[in-house]
């Protein structure tokens, strides 16, 4: 079965070494999605599948055939951009820009799991649903590195969005 | 047209305050926002290159020695394959900053551990990869002396003045510490990473670089080509933090390969070789020795530090920079001096110098306001220098006290002299720290052209680099602000060496330096529909695309016809700050809980107070203060390279191991920006504010600790290791 | 990476069938393993990925829970029953790495996750671990995330795991298939072993041998704690963890199961702790002793010699939260 990526189909690749990442990247030609370390360790190649977000870097392709695949582009687009992608130029949420789409799918993602009702490490009382407080956002977003530094700001824009909806 | 300026004189005209658009120092958003957040912003290993093959660099564990053989054949016969390259001009090591000539070659001279010294190139990068495990180079390998503690250490430069020995005999209060920090990553997010393509006789790279003509000039004498047949494009960087001033290894590789190949190749070093390979910021050893009199005044000042590289290096991590001019005190002695070992090259990191050498003189100062029993905010405040307190010189402009003052109101900081462990929550320590912030100033040569389109947009043009730091915005407000537009108006091209040359990014240098080429393009611009008026170009006020003069008003696509108007501004440092002293100031305060039991250290929150002159854009300056105090706690806590003792190898060379912080290590921070003219800096009045946020503010995190639990902590980072051996009992 | 032959497995019996070859590995989440195979730290010849076997559910097993091995990290972590009754198991896993990981990690990819050693990780550095008899670089190298108990000349890595020690504080069990098809079940406790001369062997699987699940004991209550000492406040491994499963009656311990990550090449439990402590009434001295109990022939290797005060002080961290005393 292929792999659907933002609900387009991709063949599985003939090379089974390669990474959901470099899939994407390559023959997909999704290049939103960032390779920062290829090891588990940075976040930048943070997607969504089956909306559940993952390390892409560490999945191998063709262990997700059939799977659906969202990246920052089937989040939104610069005509029609979601709500956390603007919200993240709004609150000046990056600098250099490469960690910036893992982070905002991350970003979308957690705010999810909150409402799932996952805990986290922050979770004060493991018994009630975690609540979306400040240092709830920063240890779940604590799996995506920002070497420019812009945390505070991520955490704006992600209080930004949740504040919005609800 | 072009207009040149060597700025002889400070430029006190101000011209900026004096338009009338009102978008400069704005908190406008980056323009380039929607770009990088729907991630279409293209980095350099993103590009589409018909029949592009992949490239896998081979390093080889040694630390000394020269290659004897490659045994390409074993490997040539994988599948996928293309060739194996071990060219001559292969670079050993990156070049330094604004070298603007070949680095170290050929490579395959083997100077530190995981040197690249060759490449592998095949169809895709999982062959490539697997290849370039395998091929077996044959090594003759030699003992290296890898310990910098070790070996004796050549001076690179000495400042003596009275007698400090004398000084700290007499003093009332003194201070003498030892202080040592360790080697730093740059850990840009984006590898290093080129696209070499070569049409038989000109060479185009999309690269990961932030000074495109230095590296251009790098890259062809490399290569042993003319520069007009190297063009490089570096329209978005995934961040440099220094590691991308030069050209690497992978850049020079890349495009060897695609000349030899006749096919495009993309070369991206994995995150061990960025490790491995690119520039580090040396370990330091530091004294410093502080006498004063009964009032805390400074009458001795003294800042030695020993810090690494490699033999053929010139660069020594500036660790005394801002130690000459931060703080008074007539008997003065500074001494740096470099141990030469291997490991790879020491170059510049994020603020190279005051980035580890502010927060030791902070240290000592907050020992010495304890001695003395003085407020530490106080005897900062004591202790500023009239004037340079070697040179003489006045200081062109200078915030510090301001910053200390309103950083400590902002803060809520307690005036009154430190004793330890006054608050406990729980298992946690609580207690807070300051400590001041210094960074030189400079700026480089640097041209821009704007040219005012019909229809009354503008189109501004360097081959800049914006790496995160906000150029597009900036120079997007500066050319708005000159000549009356919105900056959505504006259109700014960046990132290739076809433009003309700018200053690029590093050192803090660019926004003054590329900025004044703008502003200096701008003036030519405005003196030219002043000349179609026939008017003074003083009379002329641009707005919201409107020309007014006393006379009339008419609207700016009026007065421009249908041919575009353009100017080439070109901005060069001249004598201006001959006769002064220039630098950016700040002042950190910081709150830290430290556990009781464990030693773990929290950040509980942070206020930064910075002036470095113009603020050109307020949201993207506020954005690389709280970047730089973000490093100041991976400084403080966290980061450190670990080498191997037994073969010089960089043990922890990922991204697990070594500690940049995250997320939730970051607390809530504030930033208070101090609107400051430095007329001498530059004609925009503006200095760097890119690194000023990490000079100094681990200081402020290690008086916290000291604050909060009494432990003086005279190593950095201070893991929880470090902070339990040093915390006394109870 | 090295190339390999992909299978995917339909069946469990299947899967043991092809894993009972020497230069075949099980592929779970991958979050361990492909790293490790990039790195070619690992080169299996055939990958087998048992990820879509049908072993993802946590059921109720008697007063206990049983957990599937593919059941990711942060399936357990956020199941009800974990949260109420296991909730040491929650937090310690909760501790570990970053959400995204864990949402693809699984319950035997965890148990079976190696060793963080620079040197086991660097192919071009010596590691008897990665392979046997090329000597270890750790020990005259850079020890500062090693082990400080049970270590040997071999080897002095440890598991890097935060789950496994909650689960070794909980007395859990290990359910192993194995290729005949028949199964066997083995204590979390002996699941790890220490290295001795044979430090290529983490653990007691034998080849052809898939974790099917993992069976939690019925829940005792009282005080559950996981508390994780890093370097920094998130997404980093254990430099010293304790998990604890504490009560108190009277002012005396009537529980006090202790697990302890980052020491050893396992997770660490030593039965005299809780013989020493239940009875007792908590206090400063006694946890000392407990701490002397754990220390006994605690060995450092230059660079982590800061892990053995760093372990007696987080004991009596966990301690004094569970008992109160100090607070
Ligand atoms: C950057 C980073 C940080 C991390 N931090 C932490 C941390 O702080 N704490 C922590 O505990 N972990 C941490 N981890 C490790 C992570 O938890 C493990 O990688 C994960 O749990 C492994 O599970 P998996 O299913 O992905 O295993 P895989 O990678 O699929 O497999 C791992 C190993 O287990 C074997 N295996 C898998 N399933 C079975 C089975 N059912 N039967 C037999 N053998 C099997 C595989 O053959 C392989 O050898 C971190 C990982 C990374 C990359
Ligand atoms: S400690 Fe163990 S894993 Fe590390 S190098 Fe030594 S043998 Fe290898
Ligand atoms: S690239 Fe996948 S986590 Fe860094
Ligand atoms: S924006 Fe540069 S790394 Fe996050």
């Amino acid at each position: 079965m292929p792999i659907a990526i933002n609900g387009e189909d991709y063949p599985l690749p003939a090379d089974p070494r390669t990474s959901l990442l470099d899939f994407i990247r390559r023959e997909a030609g999704l290049t939103g999605t960032k390779k920062g370390c290829d090891h588990g360790q940075c976040g930048a190649c943070t997607v969504l599948v089956g909306g559940v977000r993952i390390n892409s870097c560490l999945s191998l392709a063709v262990t997700n055939d059939g799977e659906e695949v969202t990246t920052i582009e089937g989040l939104g687009t610069l005509a029609a951009p979601a709500a956390m992608q603007m919200a993240f130029v709004a609150q000046d949420a990056f600098q250099c820009g490469y960690c910036t789409p893992g982070q905002i799918c991350s970003a979308t993602a957690l705010l999810e799991e909150v409402a799932a009702g996952w805990p986290s490490d922050a979770t004060a009382d493991l018994g009630a649903a975690p609540e979306l407080t400040d240092e709830e956002i920063r240890e779940r977003m604590s799996g995506n590195l920002c070497r420019c530094g812009a945390y505070a700001n991520i955490l704006a824009a992600i209080r930004e969005v949740a504040e919005e909806a609800a | 047209m072009s207009v040149h300026l060597k700025q002889d004189r400070p430029d006190t005209r101000n011209v900026l305050d004096k338009t009338r658009q009102g978008v400069i120092g704005a908190p406008l958003p980056r323009p380039e926002g929607l770009l990088k957040t729907t991630g279409t912003a293209t980095y350099a290993a993103e590009y589409a290159a018909e029949g592009c093959l992949e490239g896998v660099l081979v390093t080889v564990p040694v630390v000394r020695g020269a290659v004897t053989a490659i045994d390409e054949e074993q490997v040539r016969a994988m599948p996928g394959v293309v060739a194996v390259l071990s060219d001559k001009r292969m670079t050993g090591r990156p070049a330094q900053g604004m070298a603007g000539e070949a680095p170290f070659q050929p490579a395959q001279e083997v100077c530190y551990w995981g040197q690249p010294v060759a490449l592998v190139v095949a169809q895709s990068f999982e062959q490539a990869r697997d290849a370039a495990k395998r091929l077996v180079v044959e090594c003759r390998g030699e003992d290296a002396p890898l310990d910098p503690a070790a070996v004796d250490a050549e001076e690179s430069e000495s400042t003596r003045q009275g007698d400090l020995a004398h000084a700290m005999a007499e003093a009332a209060h003194s201070v003498d510490i030892t202080v040592t920090t360790e080697g730093h990553a740059s850990a840009a997010m984006e590898p290093h990473a080129a696209l070499a393509q070569w049409d038989g006789e000109r060479l185009t790279v999309h690269a990961s670089l932030q000074m495109l003509k230095f590296n251009r000039a790098e890259l062809a004498d490399s290569l042993g080509l003319e520069q007009d047949q190297v063009r490089l494009l570096s329209p978005y960087v995934g961040g440099g933090f220094g590691s991308k001033l030069g050209v690497s290894q992978e850049v020079v590789a890349a495009a060897l390969a695609a000349m030899q190949l006749g096919r495009p190749v993309r070369v991206v070093m994995s995150r061990q070789q960025v490790f491995q390979v690119v520039e580090r910021r040396s370990e330091t050893h530091q004294r410093v020795r502080l006498a004063a009199d009964a009032q805390g005044r400074l009458t001795g000042f003294g800042h030695e530090a020993r810090v690494s590289n490699l033999p053929g290096e010139s660069f020594a991590e500036p660790v005394l920079q801002s130690s000459h001019l931060l703080y008074a005190g007539d008997n003065r002695l500074l001494r740096l001096e470099v141990a030469r070992i291997h490991r790879m090259t020491a170059g510049s990191v994020r603020a190279p110098g005051e980035a580890v050498g502010v927060q030791t003189v902070e240290q000592a100062m907050d020992m010495l306001a304890a001695k003395a029993g003085i407020d530490p905010v106080e005897l900062r405040l004591r202790n500023l220098p009239d004037k340079h307190p070697e040179n003489g010189k006045a200081f062109s402009s200078r915030k510090l006290a301001e910053c200390l003052e309103r950083g400590a109101a902002a803060f809520g900081w307690e005036e009154r002299p430190r004793a330890p462990r006054h608050t406990r929550e729980g298992e946690w320590w609580i207690g807070t720290g300051m400590a001041s912030a210094a960074r030189v100033h400079s700026v480089v040569e640097a041209k821009a052209r704007v040219t005012l389109r019909p229809g009354g947009t503008a189109l501004v043009e360097t081959d800049m680099t914006d790496i995160g730091t906000g150029t597009y915005a900036i120079l997007g407000q500066v050319a708005g602000e000159m000549l009356g537009l919105a900056p959505a108006d504006i259109e700014v091209r960046l990132g290739d060496t076809e433009l003309p040359p700018g200053s690029g990014s590093g050192g803090s240098v660019g926004a003054a330096s590329c900025g004044s080429a703008v502003f200096l393009a701008c003036e030519g611009l405005r003196r030219k529909l002043a000349e179609r008026l026939g008017i003074n170009s003083d009379d002329l006020t641009l707005k919201d695309g409107f020309v007014r003069w006393s006379g009339g008003e008419k609207a700016l696509p009026e007065l421009l016809g249908n041919a575009p108007l353009d100017c080439v501004g070109h901005f060069e440092p001249g004598d201006s700050t001959q006769d002064l002293a220039v630098s950016s100031f700040g002042a950190f305060f910081a709150e830290v809980a430290v556990n009781r039991w464990t030693g773990e250290t929290r950040v509980r929150r942070m206020t930064g107070a910075f002036g470095f002159g113009r603020v050109l854009n307020a949201r993207t300056a506020r954005s690389q203060c709280l970047g730089g105090m973000t490093w100041c706690i991976g400084n403080a806590l966290t980061e450190s390279l670990l080498f191997d003792p037994v073969d010089g190898h960089l043990a922890n060379c990922d991204l697990a191991e070594y500690h940049v912080p995250v997320n939730r290590d970051v607390p809530d921070c504030e930033v208070l920006l101090l609107e400051e003219r430095d007329a001498a800096a530059s004609p925009i009045q503006a200095k760097g504010v890119g690194e000023l946020g990490l000079c100094g503010g681990a200081g402020a995190i290690a008086n916290a600790i000291h604050d909060a639990c009494g432990a003086r902590v005279f190593a950095y980072p201070m893991t929880p290791d470090r902070v339990l051996a040093a915390m006394p009992e109870g | 990476m090295r190339p390999f032959d992909y299978q995917r497995a339909e069946r469990l019996e299947h899967a043991s069938q092809l894993a009972a070859d020497a230069d075949t590995l099980p592929l779970a989440g991958g979050t361990n393993l492909v790293d490790l195979m990039k790195l070619e730290v690992e080169t299996p010849q055939t990958l087998v990925d048992i990820s879509r076997l049908p072993l993802r559910s946590i059921a109720e097993e008697g007063a206990g829970l049983r957990i599937g091995a593919l059941v990711t990290n942060t399936a357990t972590a956020a199941d009800p029953r974990v949260r109420a009754d296991y909730p040491v198991l929650a937090r310690a896993i909760l501790a570990g790495a970053s959400q995204q990981l864990r949402n693809r990690a699984t319950t035997g990819g965890n148990l079976c996750q190696r060793t963080r050693c620079y040197y086991f990780t660097n192919i071009d550095q010596p590691c008897n671990k990665r392979e046997p008899g090329s000597g270890c670089g750790a020990i005259e190298g850079i020890a500062r995330i090693h082990a400080v108990l049970g270590t040997s000349p071999h080897c002095i890595a440890t598991y890097p795991g935060d789950m496994a020690v909650a689960l070794a504080a909980l007395d859990a069990r290990v359910e192993i298939a194995r290729e005949n098809g028949s199964s066997r079940s083995v204590p979390v406790r002996d699941f790890h072993r220490l290295p001795g001369d044979t430090p290529e062997r983490d653990n007691v699987l034998e080849p052809g041998e898939i974790i099917t699940a993992v069976t939690l004991p019925a829940p005792v209550g009282g005080t559950q704690l996981y508390r994780k000492v890093r370097e920094r406040s998130s997404y980093a491994f254990a430099l010293c963890s304790v998990a604890a499963l504490v009560a108190l009656e009277d002012n005396r311990f009537t529980r006090a199961d202790l697990a302890f990550g980052g020491l050893a090449h396992k997770p660490w439990h030593d039965p005299r702790i809780a013989e020493l402590l239940v009875g007792s009434e908590p206090s400063l001295a006694l946890f000392d002793r407990a701490a002397d109990l754990l220390l006994e022939g605690a060995q450092g290797y230059g660079e982590n010699d800061f892990k053995i005060p760093l372990a007696r002080r987080t004991l009596a961290a966990v301690l004094c939260e569970a008992s109160g005393v100090g607070a």
